[in-house]
């Protein structure tokens, strides 16, 4: 296949291939047939006759008092079926994953602009929205409190029982003090991480259903439906089996589905009003509904010799949780663990920092805290070898962690850790072509069609970055998964079919069990049944762990459903037959060939087998940040080549490249679609994306407002795969949804600090930073009459805001 | 207000449509077409892409009302019966959609490209592609399978 070649790229579409395959083939996703039609039934789709839509208020206010509620002009409203406040609310008024420290309904205090007040339900989507306004909210606004540091001073007001801080780690590694003077060569820096949402294109949605038992049945868009299923119980009042989930049609979660958003809320109104209610946020709700990527201040010393040996690192992070703590327990301890990067650093001395504020509240995002301390300890490397005058790739592959070098938190790197390998193969990569850069088309040079350059001013450079991150849940955390498998024949062909409560969240782990199930139990027909709650818990489609988690789960289920098969060939065809094998449906020795078709030997039966998947055990860190945390690490390196417009500094990402070690490559589509969407989604960090946050109110909760990459925006992705098997995991396989997603960022800037010079220790980088006229964005309070989206909730009180 | 309008070949009715509800709306909520998306719901996203008259437009930015009378083609109308369009068996082929949020839109807007410009470039492709927002894929994969329908529909 030819075509027009205009910018450097890879090698295009391989043979497609529409057989359904096994692990490690080649396969396209089953799901996708319905998607391509629009048949496949999202969460935002859900429709059943008599449902009524619910709405939600929300405050205007980042910290604010309430001191009442009126809902009686509601009440009388025509249309509308219930109104619920936080006296609604039967069980625990409180929700959260790590701390249920998040009012279900707001009562006494707001701690964030968008907190949930109220809910409505109604005939019509609009007027639900009407009666909203009808809500009578009184208020005693307070000055928020948004700055981190200031969060954790004596004087700062307390936005928690608890306190401000949600978590500090101090780790302590060798003895930085000591170790100090051996270093000839010190480079200090600051750094800054903005607020990037996961911009799922599905908004939250759902449907409740009342079973009429005092029951109900909620069909939703999630990561985990076991840990939705125990909060709602616990805030309904309901033993866990009355409350029934089903997973419906994921638009994309990246972390962001973690957290209940509508879920009680629906599940309230259908049980208030005995009809099913249906919740679904627009664009501009869904920024209110989330939670986000955590900014953060990252402050770093890193001392090395004059040869490049890296002496130590000592760093001060912070991260800003928002109002509510969401995962951000966890996220403290990922930044905490990979601060120094995946290098082999003696000494090491790291205090990190997770704080209330009113800001948003942060949570988990693709990444989840790696990705904050990757974009500084990269740069930090940069500049060393800068200070160094050394090659920064090769002062990166000096450094690079080994198998058996000590982490900074006292665990061992286990094998593979291929870090130097990845860098040496990004580096040798081919540079994408160089083209004069006067008299191009337009469309290849930054700005675009904007026509603001012909190729005056317009600087090419280079960057390179590492990362690395965790899979799995860490700090002993027993997150298993469970499968439920069954076999059976249909029409004369055998069928698997396998329920798990896994999350299809767009990744691909659909495809994954089908080809786990292929290749266990040698048949055709795999068949994916609906995830829900009626099967155990398959933790949640985050910390890059389905396909090890419930890929494992899948293929221990498969393994003695297939041990099964094989006993009763044994008891038929001899007891010391030790090479039997099953494939194409059928039973085969090695010895003596085929025995006997699985048809023949099962019958009308069906055979099922159960398995729940642990993996290793882990601990959790001691006072002195140390501890064998986490189950398995998974790298990738990045090249970014950008060209700068150094004037008006606008940028063309020109290409990315990448080389990650996977273990092994599970199904080559599915890979491919990671890297390359993780790479966009790090672009985005690096050039777009960010909430703005002025005194605790969000600036552009809008896609016209909120920018992230669009097809002229991403460049080609040039990728080499490693697979080092990991000997504990299932296949050998690694992790591989957030890698991507780590160092392509820091590679970026990278790139454009060598076509400008400039230092840009902060992303996303703005055009402001590339030209040197500020080293942050101006803050922009909101003016009068700007219709900003500064307020929201009732509309008389945006125009006081 | 009731509406009269022609969807995927049909006249369809809407009965008791309030002002301000968009064609979007009608089409997910009264007519039973959820195919296409309402992923931002103001123009920014393509994911509700719908020809209007035979023109590329989101369905989300046209009133209800302005539809009355006219003919409209959603992502449930690209499929030819049973069989997948190209455009579709290419989205599907080259691993374009992965959770499917966008696809609908950008089948749309495929099949209009492909209309007009049977052979496009990789820059045409990013220009006329740039109001498809997806999330998921990083748009290499959308890329393969712009070429790949390109390719089948020209050989075809």
């Amino acid at each position: 296949m030819t075509r027009a070649q205009t910018t450097p790229t890879r090698e295009r579409p391989r043979t497609p291939v529409s057989t359904p395959g096994r692990v490690g083939e080649h396969t396209t996703r089953s799901d996708g047939v319905p998607k391509v039609k629009g048949e496949f039934e999202y969460s935002s789709d859900l429709w059943v006759d008599g449902m009524l839509w619910g709405a939600t208020l929300r405050s205007p206010h980042p910290r604010a008092r309430i001191w009442s509620i009126d809902t009686s002009e509601v009440e009388a409203m025509s249309g509308v079926r219930a109104v619920l406040t936080h006296g609604d609310v039967p069980g625990r008024k409180v929700c959260g994953m790590e701390i249920p420290d998040q009012p279900v309904l707001a009562w006494e205090h707001v701690r964030y602009q968008g907190e949930p007040v109220a809910i409505v339900a109604a005939d019509h989507p609009e007027t639900a929205r009407r009666a909203l306004e009808k809500i009578a909210v009184e208020y005693e606004v307070f000055e928020p409190l948004t700055d981190a540091e200031e969060a954790m001073s004596e004087e700062a007001p307390r936005l928690h029982l608890s306190g401000n801080l949600l978590r500090h780690i101090h780790t302590v590694h060798g003895d930085v003090a000591n170790a100090a003077a051996e270093a000839d060569v010190v480079v200090e820096g600051e750094y800054e991480v903005g607020m990037q949402d996961q911009a799922f294109l599905g908004p939250e949605s759902g449907l409740a259903v009342p079973d009429g038992e005092g029951g109900v049945d909620l069909y939703i868009a999630t990561q985990w439906l076991h840990i939705d299923r125990d909060q709602l119980a616990e805030s309904l009042d309901l033993p866990p089996e009355s409350v029934r989930l089903t997973l419906s049609g994921v638009g994309g979660a990246f972390g962001g589905r973690e957290d209940l958003s509508m879920q009680i809320h629906a599940c309230l109104l259908a049980l208030n009003t005995g009809r099913p209610v249906k919740i679904m946020y627009n664009r501009e709700e869904s920024f209110f509904g989330h939670v986000h990527r955590h900014p953060a201040r990252l402050r770093y010393e890193h001392g090395a010799t004059k040869d490049g040996d890296l002496v130590y690192v000592k760093a001060r992070i912070v991260l800003d949780g928002g109002a509510y703590a969401s995962s951000s327990l966890a996220v403290c301890s990922n930044a905490a663990s990979f601060s120094c990067g995946p290098y082999d650093v003696p000494n090491a001395l790291i205090d990190t920092y997770m704080v209330y504020t009113n800001n948003p509240p942060c949570g988990a995002m693709r990444g989840f805290g790696a990705v904050q301390a990757c974009f500084a300890y990269e740069a930090q490397m940069d500049k060393l070898a800068e200070a160094l005058e050394m090659d920064p790739v090769e002062l990166r592959i000096k450094n690079a962690i080994k198998p058996g070098d000590r982490l900074p938190f006292g665990q061992e790197m286990p094998e593979p850790a291929p870090v130097a390998e990845l860098l040496r193969r990004v580096a040798a990569m081919p540079m994408p072509e160089e083209k004069e850069v006067m008299g191009r088309d337009l469309r290849e040079l930054p700005g675009g069609v904007s026509n603001v350059t012909h190729g005056e001013g317009v600087n090419r450079g280079v960057g390179y970055a590492v990362g690395f991150k965790n899979v799995c849940y860490s700090e002993g955390f027993d997150d298993y998964s469970t499968a439920r498998v069954i076999l059976s024949m249909e029409g004369g062909e055998p069928l698997v079919q396998v329920h798990t409560a896994a999350a299809e969240v767009g990744q691909g782990l659909v495809t994954i069990q089908e080809q786990v199930a292929r290749t266990e139990l040698g048949v055709e027909r795999v068949s994916i049944l609906p995830a829900d709650t009626t099967v155990g818990s398959s933790g949640s489609s985050s910390a890059s762990r389905q396909t090890y988690m419930t890929g494992g789960a899948v293929k221990g289920a498969c393994e003695a459903l297939r041990e099964r098969v094989l006993e009763r060939v044994r008891q038929e065809f001899g007891e010391d037959l030790d090479d039997l094998l099953l494939d194409d449906g059928m039973v085969f020795s090695e010895s003596r060939g085929m025995l006997v078709p699985l048809a023949e030997l099962i019958g009308d039966e069906e055979l099922e087998e159960n398995f729940e998947f642990h993996h290793k055990e882990t601990f959790p860190f001691d006072e002195n940040g140390q501890g064998n945390a986490h189950v398995q690490f998974a790298f990738a390196a990045h090249r970014a080549v950008v060209e700068v417009d150094t004037e008006l500094g606008l940028v063309r990402v020109v290409e990315v490249a990448t080389a990650q070690d996977v273990g092994k490559v599970m199904n080559p589509q599915g890979l491919e679609g990671q890297i390359e969407g993780g790479i966009a989604q790090g672009l985005g960090l690096a050039l777009l994306e960010e909430i703005q946050v002025s005194e605790g109110k969000i600036q552009n909760a809008s896609f016209t407002d909120y920018l992230i990459p669009t097809i002229l925006d991403m460049p080609p992705v040039r990728a080499e795969i490693l697979e080092l098997a990991d000997p504990d995991s299932p296949y050998g396989l690694k992790g591989v949804g957030e890698p991507p997603t780590i160092a392509s960022t820091p590679a970026i800037v990278s790139a454009l600090r060598d076509a400008t010079g400039q230092e840009l220790a902060r992303v996303p980088v703005k055009p402001e930073q590339i030209v040197g006229l500020a080293t942050k964005p101006p803050d922009r309070p909101p003016q009068p009459g700007s219709g900003g989206y500064s307020g929201i909730g009732r509309l008389d009180e945006r125009s006081e805001t | 207000m009731r509406l009269r309008l022609s969807v995927n070949g049909e006249m369809r009715e809407a009965d008791g449509v309030w002002e301000g509800e968009s064609l979007l709306y009608v089409l997910r909520e009264r007519l039973g077409f959820p195919g296409s998306k309402n992923a931002c719901e103001q123009g920014e996203c393509g994911s509700c892409s719908i020809y209007l008259d035979g023109v590329l437009v989101c369905a989300c930015l046209v009133l209800a009302g302005q539809a009355e009378g006219r003919e409209i083609i959603t992502v449930e109308g690209i499929a030819e019966g049973e069989r997948l369009h190209p455009v579709q068996e290419a989205f599907v082929e080259t691993g374009g959609v992965q959770c499917g949020f966008c696809t609908p839109g950008l089948i749309v807007a495929t099949h209009d490209l492909l209309g007009r410009n049977p052979n496009p470039t990789d820059r045409e492709i990013r220009e006329a592609l740039a109001g498809n927002l997806c999330r998921c894929t990083g748009y290499e994969k959308i890329l393969d399978a712009v070429h790949l329908a390109a390719n089948r529909l020209s050989s075809a």
